[in-house]
């Protein structure tokens, strides 16, 4: 599965005509029906709940920043699918669907992305830091390349106990460029720590093309300096990134060692919600939202001409994915907000004398 | 008890917690093979093996941070960072990440974690490699900060931090490593159930005079400037801050409204500096019973210089302490020396 297709210099702006090679129902006979509308099912919905945080976000309801993984969907299903249960996973702050994807209830999601006490972090993190340690969903982080060491860490605490856990770490392409990229690739591998590490590419780190920050533009080569395979995927395609992300986590999981795997794909809008993406030209606009660069317009077709999904079944997922979007967003609304008197439950975890619980008018001496 | 160095006494404590805990193991530069920059790890490689002496190449960010990692699944990594200065290319793990995971993730997750590594001037060592940025970490909710004196306080306080689910940066200093001191015999005991109470500052010598208040190297330094004055009939107190997260601020309070004048001590620079918040403490906690305005005694502000009489200058000594405990007794009309 040699460099397939894309990013060639990895600017939007590069040609579209190899875009078009890819297999259209190839494939699709060896899979089983209702695994493939599982897929789908999960992709609408990542969509759907994304949209609807867009929609809270400009109404006020979700503060903060706040990172889409829309157009990502493809990606972000295959690779939750390639993990196992016992897998841990590490991400940046674009991490909603892969929140939802590892296992935590779309419900808390959103109720963190309300900022509720029913938020998988209690509504202390927000948008960018989902985490849940039943799920093994790790941590979304907002500084870029902050979760690369943490996850050769964890891979680290796995070998030390002689676990098979494979640990995903997930990130964007502008990472690349950060130092905690090189140390923790050197470490990953000089360790032989069972990671992959995941490169999401949308050909731009907030308006910065990978042209314009990468002297290798060819990201998955990029591992070659720690002597780490890695590998392209289209990560429009949601069983080219299953297959390829769990060859890698198997492969981390027999072998002990550490793999990188590099996923294209195109960011729909701006770098967050509030992100009108002016640097994007009309073409390439046009290009990001394109039905033939969206991954569920993809997969609809895939599966609808390969008589899986009916018109039927297609209204029916759509119901469904809808009230179940809309249940989590009335959770979410419903969930009460964090009450003042918790501001100092989690500053530390082992309690000692002369911790601060000084509000901000308070004298420094109590009484 | 059993006379020691502070630097056999980190040693045998670090030791004493690996045998202790299965969980314990020790990462950091030069820690194994060579066996510590200043000796500290000195055997463990040959006595605990690869798996829990682990040499990292030279990459702060990344080793501190996968000990944060590593810290998250439940091991309780020790790092060595080799002086503090290093501490800055790993500050990103320390400060964006050691010390917000477990609220940011609202309680999921501790990091038991310790950072050792050691601050200090006066080894000629020039502008980069002889600051004192324990500031930097003090200022950090979800941090906390140890800083011991002497040898028994590095064995308790380490065995303390160790056994601390939180993150702990642990400050050594280069000028106390070779400073001798009596611990307890059962020190380097793994049953040992002693352990010092992180947040706590002491009173290290009674005085009734005034208060001088110092920690790590500075506060063996005012045990000196104590016990010379006390030769001139000054009675100085002295405070012993010991953990600078969290700040122990009722026993120095305490201790100024006994003797009514305060001199804050410090390795660091002025401004900004540690003896700003002990003095702005002081001013807040027992303004009634102040006699003197609240003095400190700093490095001078330039970036450190190599050559010895110029470093020399630019530190606090015994004599400038000395000469700032007499002025200000001075000004409160006390009679001096």
């Amino acid at each position: 599965m040699a460099d397939t297709a894309k990013p060639k210099g990895g600017s939007a702006r590069a040609s579209t005509a190899k875009r078009r090679t890819r297999k259209d129902t190839t494939g699709l006979e060896n899979e089983k029906p209702e695994t493939l509308l599982d897929y789908y099912r999960q992709m609408l919905f990542i969509r759907r709940f994304e949209e609807r945080t867009g929609q809270a976000y400009t109404q006020a309801r979700i503060g903060g920043y706040c990172h889409l993984n829309l157009g990502e969907e493809a990606t972000v299903v295959g690779l939750m699918t390639a993990l196992q249960q016992r897998d841990y996973l590490f991400t940046n702050y674009r991490d909603h669907g892969y929140a939802i994807g590892k296992g935590m209830d779309p419900k808390r999601v959103m109720a963190e992305l309300y900022g509720r006490v029913d938020g998988v972090a209690k509504g202390w993190g927000g948008s960018m830091h989902m985490y849940d340690t039943e799920t093994r969903m790790l941590g979304g982080y907002g500084i870029v390349g902050g979760q690369l060491p943490l996850a050769a860490g964890a891979a680290l605490a796995v070998t030390y106990r002689g676990g098979d856990e494979v640990v995903m770490c997930q990130m964007g392409d502008g990472t690349t460029n950060i130092g905690a990229w090189h140390e923790s690739l050197n470490l990953a591998k000089l360790w032989n720590l069972p990671v992959v590490f995941v490169v999401i590419n949308n050909f731009t780190g907030m308006g910065t093309t990978v042209d314009m920050a990468s002297a290798e533009p060819d990201l998955y080569k990029r591992g070659a300096a720690f002597r780490m395979e890695g590998e392209r995927v289209d990560g429009r395609d949601v069983l080219a990134v299953r297959d390829t992300a769990a060859k890698l986590v198997e492969r981390a999981r027999e072998e002990q060692t550490p793999f990188l795997l590099e996923a294209w794909s195109y960011r729909q809008k701006g770098h967050s919600v509030v992100d009108p993406a002016k640097y994007r030209t009309e073409e390439q606009k046009d290009e990001a939202r394109s039905d033939e660069n969206d991954p569920i317009t993809i997969f609809d077709a895939q599966l609808t001409k390969a008589g899986i999904l009916t018109d039927e079944l297609r209204d029916e997922i759509a119901a469904s994915v809808k009230a179940e979007v809309a249940e989590a967003a009335d959770f979410a609304e419903n969930s009460p907000k964090p009450d003042p008197s918790t501001l100092f439950d989690y500053t530390y975890a082992t309690p000692v004398p002369n911790e601060s619980r000084r509000m901000p008018a308070d004298p420094v001496f109590a009484e | 008890m059993s006379v020691i160095t502070y630097r056999q006494a980190l040693r045998d404590t670090l030791r004493a917690e690996m045998v202790r805990d299965e969980n314990v193991l020790v990462i950091g530069e030069e820690i194994g093979v060579f066996e510590g920059s200043y000796k500290i790890t000195e055997g463990l490689l040959k006595e605990f093996g690869p798996r829990r002496v682990k040499d990292t190449p030279i990459a702060e960010e990344g080793f501190v941070g996968a000990a944060v990692g590593a810290a998250m699944l439940g091991l309780r990594p020790v790092v060595e960072l080799m002086t503090i200065n290093f501490s800055l290319i790993a500050i990103d793990q320390i400060i964006n990440h050691a010390a917000k995971i477990y609220g940011m993730f609202g309680g999921q997750t501790s990091v038991p974690l310790v950072i050792r590594t050691p601050g200090g001037g006066g080894q000629q060592l020039g502008a980069t490699h002889s600051q004192n940025i324990e500031l930097f970490y003090s200022f950090i909710p979800g941090l906390k900060v140890m800083a011991p004196s002497t040898p028994a306080e590095a064995s308790s306080m380490l065995r303390a931090a160790i056994r601390d689910d939180d993150p702990v940066l642990f400050l050594e200093n280069l000028g106390l490593y070779n400073s001798k001191g009596e611990v307890p015999d059962d020190y380097a005991e793994p049953e040992n159930t002693k352990a010092a109470t992180i947040g706590r500052a002491a009173v290290t010598r009674e005085g009734s005079d005034i208060t001088l208040i110092g920690y790590s190297r500075m506060a063996t330094v005012a045990t000196k400037v104590a016990e010379q004055l006390a030769e001139e009939d000054i009675s100085v107190e002295v405070v012993d801050l010991r953990s600078l997260r969290p700040l122990d601020r009722q026993t120095f309070v305490d201790s100024v409204k006994k003797t009514g004048s305060a001199v804050i001590c410090e390795d660091d620079w002025l401004t900004y500096g540690i003896g700003a918040e002990i003095a702005a403490s002081i001013q807040e906690g027992a303004f009634d019973y102040l006699d003197a305005p609240v003095r400190r005694v700093a490095m001078a502000e330039v970036p450190m210089p190599y050559a010895k009489p110029l470093e020399t200058a630019a530190l606090p000594s015994v004599e400038s302490i000395s000469t700032v405990i007499k002025e200000t007794l001075s000004a409160v009309g006390k009679r001096v020396g």
